[in-house]
């Protein structure tokens, strides 16, 4: 299980960070959409990776710290998610203007040579 | 309302502000600036009591959200740093929302709005002692900071703003694995409880820990706009509204301040019984930007790109100092950021009105005319014409401020950038190194080199585009300036005076704050020590 988080991790990040070092506006936030899951999974995987462990406490079972998983990393990746969608919206926003203000989805805003 | 919840008012006062001015009506912008300004001047008097508190407080003071027990909840910390970067942003806000009365705030839709909110992540940021929560506010101010960088819109400034956001949600994806890594670690993301408990790992753990850190340390430091992670912020910078530049100004400080707040406790020279992580580095870092910060300055060719590079002039000696850990240093280091970041900020608001009414291309023309020959016997022609002109009251105004503020970034007396430079100096040479002398005594040297060059050199720049600037064909364009844009202007100037003249008092200060810095066991105590007040749910 470990290997295949890391796995997924991994090819996230790198398609992520390829992607963003493209010139196109477009592709430039798929990666950071791409790296923002990677990270996500990330912080998930830093409270450790539990099978069949609840993070929140169960009245039915016992009080026993070892048979829930920690719930502290699942909510800041609620957050983290969150966060990074209001970012994303907003990089969009900037991204149509800078459309509209210069004519190409050039992160330059120019086609460069031509 | 109990004393205790002042701590807290710097974050909810311009969150409620900022949320209740976008209920009135864009047209009625002079109510909302009224009322903006209204609230920032209140944050300010609030921001004077913090810094009172923990002046006269005999450890560091906590505020308990929620009142859960410490290790559960969040806590938000004032202590001496603290509650003078919360004192810095308020004379900024103010000094920039009065600006936008004049005319800036018809630039773009709520501006006092977005320029609100970017004080609650500020505020939050220099006040909370949780590094998750760290990271909420960072996005807070960062959020309000891509609306404030495209205020005014027009092309330059969205291009600019696309790229400020990019490596800005770059940084964010960092700055989460950092605080992730440190939190699979030591199971903590209190600040006080990380120190305790990083100091005790051992083995892979302290691999991953400084792994942590070191991710962490790169999304800080671009921040402050650290040598290479810099690039983005000249064209942001000079790109950016006057009193946008005005506020952003101490953004970059923010990331001084968490490397002060840190890595100093966390992993310096004083915390660890093992090997100090990335000091060299940093003061390596710190010293690249300083010199790449010179050579953008004396190659400016625009008053907004002088006060970006000036910016990171500022940022690289603050980290070099830092970097040294020599507690005498780092308290001059304060006071200079203090001095340097209101001289940027007055600088930043100068460069509208200078510019105003001018050809854009002048100055460019003006510094490649320098290098050709024959425009001195034009000059020698105009002398007995030009006898007797009368200088306008509005420019020579501009004048005094922007000899101020230049000054104040060469660091020449009789202001207080000259006083920053010498405790500095005074504290790195001043003081017996405890710790390794070659590195430190080294280390001394370069600061002392790199900081006196970029004295000269911020005064051949400033020198050069002041009298293109300020002496050049003004006849037909006198810069119109409003009251609004005089009086922050003025505030900002008078402050670093009165900063001159009660330099004791203000470096005894500092020097606390930096002792305490030093000591990070007084702050693990005050913050784990503090146990939930029973009394503290009840309502008054």
């Amino acid at each position: 299980m470990e290997v295949i988080l890391a796995l997924a991790i991994g090819i996230l990040a790198g398609a992520g960070v390829w992607l963003m070092l493209r010139p196109r506006t477009f592709e430039v936030i798929l990666g950071m959409s791409f790296v923002s899951y990677a990270v996500n999974l990330f912080i998930f995987s830093m409270g450790r990776l539990r099978v069949n462990a609840a993070p929140v406490l169960d009245p039915g079972r016992t009080a026993d710290p070892a048979s829930y998983a920690d719930p502290l990393p699942q909510a800041l990746v609620l957050t983290a998610i969150v966060i990074g969608f209001a970012t994303t919206a907003l990089f969009l926003v900037v991204l149509l203007a800078a459309r509209g203000w210069t004519g190409t989805d050039h992160v330059d805003g120019t086609e460069g040579g031509e | 309302m109990t004393p205790a919840h002042i701590v807290i008012l710097p974050i909810v006062l311009p969150l409620l502000a900022g949320a209740g001015l976008l209920l009135i009506d864009e047209r009625r912008r002079a109510l909302k600036g009224s009322l903006a300004a209204g609230t920032v001047m209140v944050l300010l008097l609030v921001a004077m009591q913090l810094v009172r508190i923990a002046d006269t407080a005999a450890d560091i003071t906590t505020y308990r959200l929620g009142n859960w027990d410490t290790s559960f909840g969040i806590v938000l910390v004032l202590d001496r740093l603290s509650a003078l970067m919360v004192l810095l942003t308020a004379v900024l806000a103010v000094a920039a929302l009065v600006f936008a009365m004049a005319r800036w705030h018809r630039g773009g839709s709520h501006f006092h709005s977005i320029l609100l909110f970017l004080l609650v992540g500020l505020n939050g940021a220099f006040l909370t002692g949780d590094l998750f929560n760290l990271f909420v506010f960072l996005e807070v101010l960062l959020a309000a900071s891509y609306g404030l960088v495209l205020h005014g819109s027009g092309r330059l400034r969205v291009r600019a703003g696309l790229h400020y956001i990019a490596i800005n949600v770059a940084g964010a994806a960092l700055l989460l694995i950092g605080i992730s890594l440190l939190y699979g670690v030591t199971g903590t993301l209190n600040i006080a409880d990380l120190i305790v408990r990083v100091s005790a790992l051992s083995g892979t753990d302290r691999a991953l820990a400084n792994a942590g850190a070191g991710i962490l340390g790169i999304a800080l430091l671009l921040k402050a706009g650290m040598w290479p992670l810099c690039f983005w912020l000249v064209p942001a910078y000079s790109a950016a509204a006057a009193p946008v530049g005005a506020i952003f100004a101490v953004m970059t400080k923010l990331g001084v301040y968490t490397v002060l707040r840190l890595w100093l406790p966390l992993f310096g020279a004083q915390a660890l019984p093992w090997a100090p992580l990335g000091g060299n580095w940093l003061l390596l870092g710190g010293a690249v930007t300083l010199v790449y910060g010179i050579v953008g300055v004396l190659s400016a060719q625009r008053l907004s790109q002088l006060a970006s590079y000036s910016v990171l002039v500022s940022s690289g000696t603050l980290l070099a100092v830092v970097a040294t850990g020599q507690t005498a240093g780092i308290a001059g280091a304060l006071f200079y950021l203090v001095s340097s970041t209101l001289g940027i900020s007055t600088l930043f608001l100068l460069i509208e009105l200078l510019e105003r009414g001018r050809d854009p291309t002048a100055d460019l023309l003006a510094i490649t005319r320098e290098s050709l020959p024959g425009e001195e016997d034009d000059a020698d022609d105009d002398v007995d014409e030009e006898v007797g002109i009368v200088i306008p009251g509005s420019l020579a105004f501009l004048g005094m401020a922007f000899a101020g503020s230049a000054l104040l970034l060469a660091g020449l007396p009789p202001l207080s950038g000259f006083l920053g430079k010498v405790a500095i100096l005074h504290g790195l040479f001043g003081a017996d190194s405890s710790l390794d002398g070659v590195a430190i005594d080294r280390a001394r040297w370069i600061i002392l080199t790199l900081l006196l060059l970029s004295g000269l050199v911020t005064v051949i720049a400033g020198s050069r585009i002041g009298v293109r600037t300020l002496w050049g064909e003004f006849d037909r364009n006198v810069p119109d300036v409003s009251p609004f844009e005089i009086a922050p202007i003025t505030l900002l100037v008078v402050l670093c005076v009165g900063l001159t003249l009660s330099a004791g008092p203000v470096l005894r200060y500092m020097e606390e704050t930096a002792a305490l810095l030093q000591a990070p066991a007084t702050y693990v105590e005050g913050v784990l020590g503090s146990s939930p007040d029973p009394e503290g749910l009840r309502l008054p």
